[in-house]
């Protein structure tokens, strides 16, 4: 919120008539700058207010959509510099791109490894979000051609890359519907792109050819009546286009108007891998959308990986649920093996459970979401927990054994966990990727 | 236009550490801005990368894909380290003492091997230690003497060893490593206490690095907190350049060890993601990771650029 208590209360109906709950107006401006309380509680306020308040409260970065349907994408909606000061919203959208050059079985090919890039990661499956199509070709019915191709081969939402308004408009007649992105406007063609973006209802990337001359476009595209927007400074060095994304979120949280929309980047670097390591710049660094060219699962992992980094909330580890995991149908005497409910932890080891091919039952204990040794180190892994873990967990019912596999990073809690729990207890090794090699040889039940 | 105006002036400059001696030397940090700001101040150098040499031959856990770098000169550390030096065109190597993690090491013997490597590299050296704190007080003082006047960067120093090795260091004349578990708070009591004998411009700070997906956002936020209070709040017990020690880590990640190509982005992308939170120096094990970094950074400008 960008007005202080008093600015907010100028603007209160001051009639202190308690309905929204607080003793005054003015204990009503002030619970609304802690966010304590919205405006929606004062049923009194007026339209004028409500314009000013709403503008005032509404996110700094506004909030983007493309694609209609299931696999809609909404960015933007951001509101710090640093993850740290709170956290980053909505994860840097991943777009492929397909150039209008290829031949259509090329692209049909490409659209369906496209398709394929998904992964699972702790326990979730990720994928890469949109397919940006190129109209390197300059042709109006090839991009046309190739944008149908694209669109009847893939469910994600498309960027429809042109700056001709002539194969944007083609391109439309096809893809319009799906609300793809426009990409876009520059100085020579945003009139003819911001009408073409109303009729469709679709958002429109708009180029500049540095900061101020952005600003200076989207200021005209807006008073076009177009707020659906992504902006690019049209820089193409990884050390301007950084210097741009900073400077342009900064901007936004400022509440510089202009620059209140998510970003779109290109990794455009010649070197392959080069390009996926610069596409990692711009997911670090306040992109709303990157358009890689790389369909190699390899370089998508490892961006996906980032992004999943980056966007994490800084304030809550994710953690999993406490209580007994089935890895395939473990019997009675199928191995235990303890570990933290941190899900990167326990995804880590339950993969290499299961890699062991031996059915086992995983303990994740509750650890408050921290790793094997900053649980240990935090006072938070502790052989009582281990212990009651044991006990109360309904594990002795299941198996007719006592013997538990500990990690082995914490190998001296064993002395411990056997004298409260009476389970024997033997050290894994400190690495979950050696337990297949060491349940092979240790398992004899 | 009004966007100058946005401009943020900066309150601190990161300290300049210079490592090694007369004729082979290396610094870093000295940076007026936050990481790669030089739009609003100035960046004088950018980061240095390290290639890591292990006083052993590497573990088994090392893929193949890794390990076929170095072929036969895995054997000698002085042969690996002129490798990464003179084919690979390190910076400068940073020598793992990972002997001494094997049982009672014989600390003047290994500091004289140290030394010997040190001596036979036309480049100044890195010499990390094994993290546990009598090892490494007992080895990394011994170090310090055998190798004395050669500026090594030394550590990790702990809060539990800070004081033994960090005598050693200042009487010989070496830089620290001052290592606490991604934490700024504690980064900072480490150096408030460090700072109390020993100069501050001989201090970089190692807030522990992890890697892409396991954990590697826990370091990006606490070295982009650490830069932040540094250069835009000037405070003075947080201003030494950061180091980010991430091959080792990195290499232990699956998704690196699967696959050639990905484990050289898994350690290129960890390490760039170190430079943007605010690393001056990473230490790496893979060339192709360091080649693909620093051709990146090879396009990134020092000093001040226009916007
Ligand atoms: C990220 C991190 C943090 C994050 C928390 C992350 C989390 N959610 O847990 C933060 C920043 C909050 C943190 C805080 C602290 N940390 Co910390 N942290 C790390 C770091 C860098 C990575 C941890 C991680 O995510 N690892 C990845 C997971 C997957 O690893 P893992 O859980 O160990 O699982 C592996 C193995 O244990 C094994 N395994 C797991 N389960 C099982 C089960 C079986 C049966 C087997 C066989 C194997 C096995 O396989 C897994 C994959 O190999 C480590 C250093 C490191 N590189 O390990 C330090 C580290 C764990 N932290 C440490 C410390 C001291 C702390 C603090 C106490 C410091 C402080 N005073 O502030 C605090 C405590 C926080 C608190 N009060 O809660 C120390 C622990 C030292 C020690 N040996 O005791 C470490 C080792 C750093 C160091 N070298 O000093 N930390
Ligand atoms: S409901 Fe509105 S008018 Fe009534 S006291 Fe609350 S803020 Fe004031």
């Amino acid at each position: 919120m960008g007005l202080t208590g008093l600015e907010i209360f100028k603007l209160l109906p001051k009639t202190n008539c308690k309905e929204c709950g607080q003793a005054t107006c003015l204990a009503f401006a002030m619970a609304m700058v802690s966010g304590k309380a919205g405006l929606d509680q004062c049923p009194h306020v007026g339209d004028e207010a409500r314009e000013i308040l709403g503008a005032a409260s509404a996110p700094p970065v506004a909030l983007v959509k493309i694609g209609a349907g299931e696999k809609q994408l909404a960015l933007g909606n951001e509101t710090v510099l640093f993850r740290h000061d709170k956290r980053f919203e909505n994860p840097t959208g991943i777009a492929v791109s397909v150039c209008d050059t290829l031949d259509m079985e090329e692209v049909a090919a490409r659209v369906e490894k496209i398709n394929g890039l998904v992964f699972d990661r702790v326990g979730r499956e990720y994928r890469i979000d949109l397919v940006a199509v190129c109209n390197c070709s300059n042709d109006r019915d090839r991009f046309a051609a190739t944008v149908k191709m694209v669109a009847e081969n893939t469910g994600y939402p498309l960027i429809l890359i042109t700056a001709d308004p002539g194969s944007m408009e083609k391109a439309l007649e096809i893809a319009g519907p799906g609300k793809p992105l426009l990409c876009g406007a520059d100085e020579t063609n945003y009139n003819a792109m911001t009408a073409l973006a109303r009729r469709y209802e679709a958002p429109l990337a708009v180029k500049g050819t540095s900061l101020d001359s952005l600003a200076g476009l989207v200021e005209k595209v807006a008073a076009l009546g177009h707020k659906q927007l992504f902006l690019d400074s049209g820089a193409r060095d990884a050390h301007l286009v950084l210097a741009d994304q900073t400077q342009i979120r900064r901007l936004a949280l400022k509440r510089f108007k202009p620059f209140g929309y998510p970003t779109i980047t290109f990794a455009s670097a010649e070197d392959p891998l080069q390009s996926v390591v610069e596409a990692g710049v711009y997911i670090a660094k306040y992109a709303g959308i990157v358009v890689i060219e790389s369909v190699d699962p390899a370089d998508v992992l490892s961006l996906i990986t980032l992004r999943l980094n980056i966007y994490t909330d800084p304030q809550k580890p994710i953690a999993i649920e406490s209580r007994i995991y089935e890895i395939g149908q473990p019997g009675p005497d199928a191995p235990v093996y303890i570990t933290t409910n941190f899900s990167l932890t326990y995804f880590c080891m339950a993969g290499d459970v299961e890699a062991s091919r031996v059915p086992g039952y995983i303990l994740p204990v509750d650890t408050d979401g921290t790793s094997v040794l900053t649980g240990w180190a935090a006072g938070r892994f502790t052989p009582e927990k281990v212990a009651e873990m044991l006990t109360n967990s309904g594990i002795a019912e299941r198996v007719n054994h006592r013997r538990v596999i500990i990690p082995g990073g914490v190998a001296v809690l064993s002395g411990k966990i056997r004298e409260l729990s009476g389970w024997e207890v033997l050290v894994g090794p400190q690495e979950s990727s050696g337990i297949p090699s060491f349940i092979k040889q240790l398992w004899r039940a | 236009m009004p966007l100058k105006d946005f401009l943020e002036a900066s309150k601190g400059a990161i300290k300049e550490v210079t490592i090694g001696k007369e004729g082979k030397s290396a610094t870093i940090g000295g940076e007026a801005v936050l990481p790669f700001h030089n739009f609003e101040g100035n960046l004088p150098r950018l980061p240095v990368m390290a290639l890591e040499v292990w006083d052993t031959t590497p573990p088994e856990t090392w893929p193949d894909h890794l390990r076929s770098h170095f072929g036969d000169v895995v054997n000698s550390p002085v042969l690996w380290a002129k490798k990464c030096l003179e084919v690979y065109k390190a910076d400068l190597i940073c020598l793992y003492l990972a002997s001494a993690a094997e049982g009672e090491p014989d600390a003047p013997a290994l500091a004289a091997k140290v030394k010997e490597i040190g001596d036979a590299l036309p480049a100044p050296m890195i010499v990390y230690g094994t993290g546990e704190k009598d090892v490494d007080t007992l080895v990394l003082r011994e170090v310090a003497r055998a190798c004395a006047g050669d500026g090594l960067l030394l550590g990790p120093v702990l809060k539990e060893n800070h004081k033994e090795i960090a005598e050693a260091a200042q009487e010989y004349g070496h830089a620290l490593i001052a290592q606490t578990p991604i934490d700024i708070n504690l980064a900072k009591e480490l150096n408030i206490k460090l700072s109390k004998f020993f100069p501050k411009e001989r201090i970089v700070i190692d807030p522990l690095s992890s890697a892409l997906g396991y954990g590697m956002d826990y370091s990006f936020s606490v070295m982009e907190r650490i830069k932040q209070v540094a250069v835009l709040f000037g405070d003075d017990m947080m201003k030494m350049p950061i180091i980010a020690n991430l091959g080792r880590e990195c290499w232990r990640a699956r998704e690196a060890k699967e696959n050639d190509q990905q484990g050289i982005l898994w350690e290129a992308i960890t390490a760039m993601t170190m430079f943007l939170a605010g690393a001056n120096l990473a230490v790496v094990g893979s060339p192709d990771s360091m080649k693909l970094v620093k051709k990146l950074l090879g396009q990134f400008s020092t000093g001040q650029i226009e916007v």
